[in-house]
């Protein structure tokens, strides 16, 4: 029976999430990725629970895969007219974002005085994957290097120092043949060095690589890239000579997400990761953990990489101001020096460091500096306009060189010509 | 007469709507896509007739792709059906526990792929994974089962076979239940063979299941690609890119909406082609009772 009372009833039930909607018109959507092992998703969701507390702001964080997977659903939400106002994507995805005309820069939303401070704040090796056309697109958020982790104790077994890392490509292989084990039947037990070649990861492993035999990969502007250069080719070389020659990685290609368990598990000796597993391979580790930069040619080179955060152009003014107060409280030296201290990401910020929490922590374990201490000798990771793509022709070729398919120049070689198909249109605008 | 005409448009009218909807037109603006370039950012697509077919003809990586995608289907299709079958015909005779074996043979179909894909992953995993510690047990060197070229693609096999096996199975089985027994009482009395049975009998009796099975078979090889993402994601070098991965790849990683299309305008015809030729030539030699 439907009398006045139960329509009245049912009418504030219809009306109330408007209602809710009005007073929350400040809840915003944040999309981030996991590369890591360890607890990263209750971390990220404390920060939106502080952050709410202090601010009011509702941050819903979704976590939407591997790097790849998170800005392609970034990406798609945000064509179909819905999707999240701030997310964290890959540093190097800025020339792909800014062509697709999704982003908003941080001086369009304005930046005061204090704001312009704050973006200054940065690591100036991390903003560099930030600014294009004379405008900041993003700033930096879970930030690491590649660094190389090792077994000690494999070390000492080896009759090797487990104290002094190899800092020459010479003294890694030479170091490596040692640290092999085999069994009585002559198969592999122990891997002398391990290195991730699979889609999303071989190109920032390779560009190390081609750092340290002291090579760039791409020109500033994101439009030229140099992979068919005698040194790329030289990069590719050591890798392949490290599996076919060398014998201490095994051949075809290594996956990045078995990297900390084989490590872990014994299987290899020395891994090169990203320093945002450096919390959670310390906590798991069953032996006395070593962290050192990576061997160059010459000496130590490594390369940049990971996430920042990016804001999107569909925003409403409240909602873009609500991002940006996030991303300052995600930044605060305190923030910054927590989630370094919680997950290995190098926190992006020089005030952070200058924490009483972080000095402490740094005076007890001294790994958690290494991978700061190598920016100086860091490139930046490979980015490009059509990003993905020009990443996937590398990585097919690397992995083609890998497999044996192709030798190190003709994989260059191809790649080269690949991209250089690609980027056609962006160089002549 | 003009009323019933009303009521049958009135009662088909939903299935239609959500035909249309979901079927029919987004396969006509795919094809309207396919026929423009790109958008991109501020640059707004623009018609360029042809020049993405002519495009797709010069793509390396879609006839990687398509290849990959043929041998695919040649392999998984019978071997699917054919170990779904000697399934089904092993489980249909009676046994003690015969109930469990069953069950065993259906959990496959019950998972989701990406579970069971992150399942193999572990099987698939080099020296410490399953496979390698069998083999090595054996006396067998190391194997990276999915960072081979050689290998890969044999392996997203294998897990597509186990993966369809169990499914096919129940049709089979259900084919086999509703078979009336005194056929086979007959053919005993007769002293004919089991396998005359089988073949001049069961085989022909099983023709209907078999097309059924077969069409759904050739229609999973192009659209399950669940266990290449979690897996390979096409590589290493494409050796693993089949041809629905390479169309979501070029559409929602790298953005080339109108390549994406295109492509998805050639996989249409090569379905539309396949399902004609069963129904064609299979649809004949089926005997329905």
């Amino acid at each position: 029976m439907l009398t006045r009372r139960t329509l009245l009833a049912a009418s504030a039930v219809v009306a109330a999430p408007t209602i809710v909607r009005a007073q929350t018109t400040k809840a915003i959507t944040l999309y981030y990725p996991i590369a890591v092992g360890g607890p990263l998703a209750a971390i990220i969701d404390g920060y939106c629970k502080d952050f709410a507390t202090a601010s009011g702001i509702t941050v819903t964080p979704v976590y939407a895969g591997s790097y790849v997977e998170t800005v392609a659903k970034a990406v798609t939400a945000i064509k179909a007219g819905e999707g999240p106002h701030i997310a964290v994507v890959g540093a190097t995805e800025i020339h792909a974002l800014v062509d697709m005309d999704i982003l908003v820069s941080l001086n369009e939303m304005g930046l005061d005085a204090e704001g312009q401070k704050w973006v200054d704040g940065f690591y100036p090796a991390f903003m560099a994957n930030s600014r294009k056309n004379d405008k900041t697109w993003s700033v930096p958020f879970q930030r690491s290097t590649a660094i190389g982790y090792y077994n000690k104790t494999a070390f000492a077994e080896a009759g090797l120092d487990p104290e002094k890392f190899p800092t020459t490509w010479d003294g890694l292989v030479e170091a490596g043949k040692k640290l092999v084990k085999a069994d009585a039947s002559g198969r592999t037990t122990r891997w002398g060095f391990k290195l991730a070649a699979d889609v999303g990861n071989a190109q920032w492993t390779f560009g190390a690589l081609a750092n340290q035999a002291g090579h760039v990969l791409m020109n500033q502007a994101g439009t030229e890239v140099y992979f068919n250069a005698p040194k790329a080719i030289e990069a590719l070389n050591f890798w392949r000579a490290l599996a076919y020659d060398h014998k201490i990685t095994p051949q075809g290609v290594t996956n990045w997400g078995t990297l900390p368990s084989d490590l872990l598990e014994g299987n290899s000796a020395i891994i090169q990761s990203t320093t945002g597993n450096l919390t959670n391979l310390r906590d798991k580790a069953s032996f006395p953990l070593g962290v050192a930069g990576l061997a160059g040619k010459e000496g130590v080179r490594t390369v940049v990489g990971g996430g920042n955060l990016y804001f999107f152009k569909h925003a409403s003014e409240a909602e873009r101001k609500a991002s940006m107060a996030f991303a300052r409280f995600l930044s605060t030296p305190e923030r910054a020096a927590d989630w370094c201290m919680r997950t290995g990401y190098i926190a992006t910020r020089p005030d952070a460091w200058e924490t009483p929490a972080l000095k402490a922590y740094v005076e007890k374990f001294p790994a958690a500096n290494v991978a700061r201490s190598y920016l100086p000798v860091a490139t930046g990771e490979i980015s490009t306009f059509e990003n993905q793509r020009v990443q996937l022709a590398l990585t097919n070729n690397i992995q083609a060189c890998l497999s044996g398919a192709k030798t190190p120049a003709q994989a260059m070689e191809d790649a080269q010509s690949e991209a250089d198909r690609i980027l056609k249109p962006f160089k002549k605008a | 007469m003009r009323g019933d005409a009303l009521k049958a448009w009135a009662l088909i009218l939903p299935s239609l709507v959500m035909l249309v909807a979901f079927t029919h037109w987004p396969a006509v603006a795919t094809l309207w896509d396919s026929l423009y370039s790109t958008p991109r950012g501020s640059r707004p697509g623009i018609f360029v007739g042809a020049d993405n077919y002519l495009d797709l003809l010069d793509d390396p990586v879609f006839f990687t792709a398509l290849r990959n995608n043929a041998y695919y289907a040649l392999v998984t299709i019978p071997a699917s059906v054919l170990l779904s079958l000697v399934m089904a015909l092993s489980v249909n005779a009676k046994f003690p526990g015969r109930a469990l074996v069953r069950m065993a043979y259906f959990t496959p179909t019950i998972l989701p792929m990406i579970a069971v894909a992150n399942i193999w992953l572990f099987f698939f995993t080099p020296d410490y994974g399953l496979f390698d510690q069998i083999m090595g047990g054996l006396g067998f060197g190391r194997h990276n089962w999915l960072g081979d070229s050689a290998t890969a693609l044999p392996a997203m096999m294998l897990v597509a076979v186990w993966k369809e096996a169990g499914f096919f199975m129940i049709f089979y089985l259900a084919a086999l239940q509703s078979m009336p027994p005194d056929l086979a009482e007959v053919a005993r009395i007769e002293g004919s063979s089991r396998w005359n049975f089988f073949r001049r009998v069961t085989w022909p009796l099983l023709m209907p299941t078999t097309l059924f099975v077969c069409v759904n078979a050739v229609i999973n090889a192009f659209r399950l690609i669940d266990h290449i993402v979690v897996m390979t994601r096409g590589g290493p070098n494409n050796a693993t890119n089949l041809l629905l991965y390479h169309i979501y790849e070029t559409g929602f990683r790298f953005w080339d909406t109108a390549a994406a299309a295109t492509m998805t305008v050639a996989l249409l015809a090569i379905l539309g082609a396949l399902a004609a030729l069963q129904f064609g030539v299979l649809g004949r030699r089926t005997h329905y009772r």
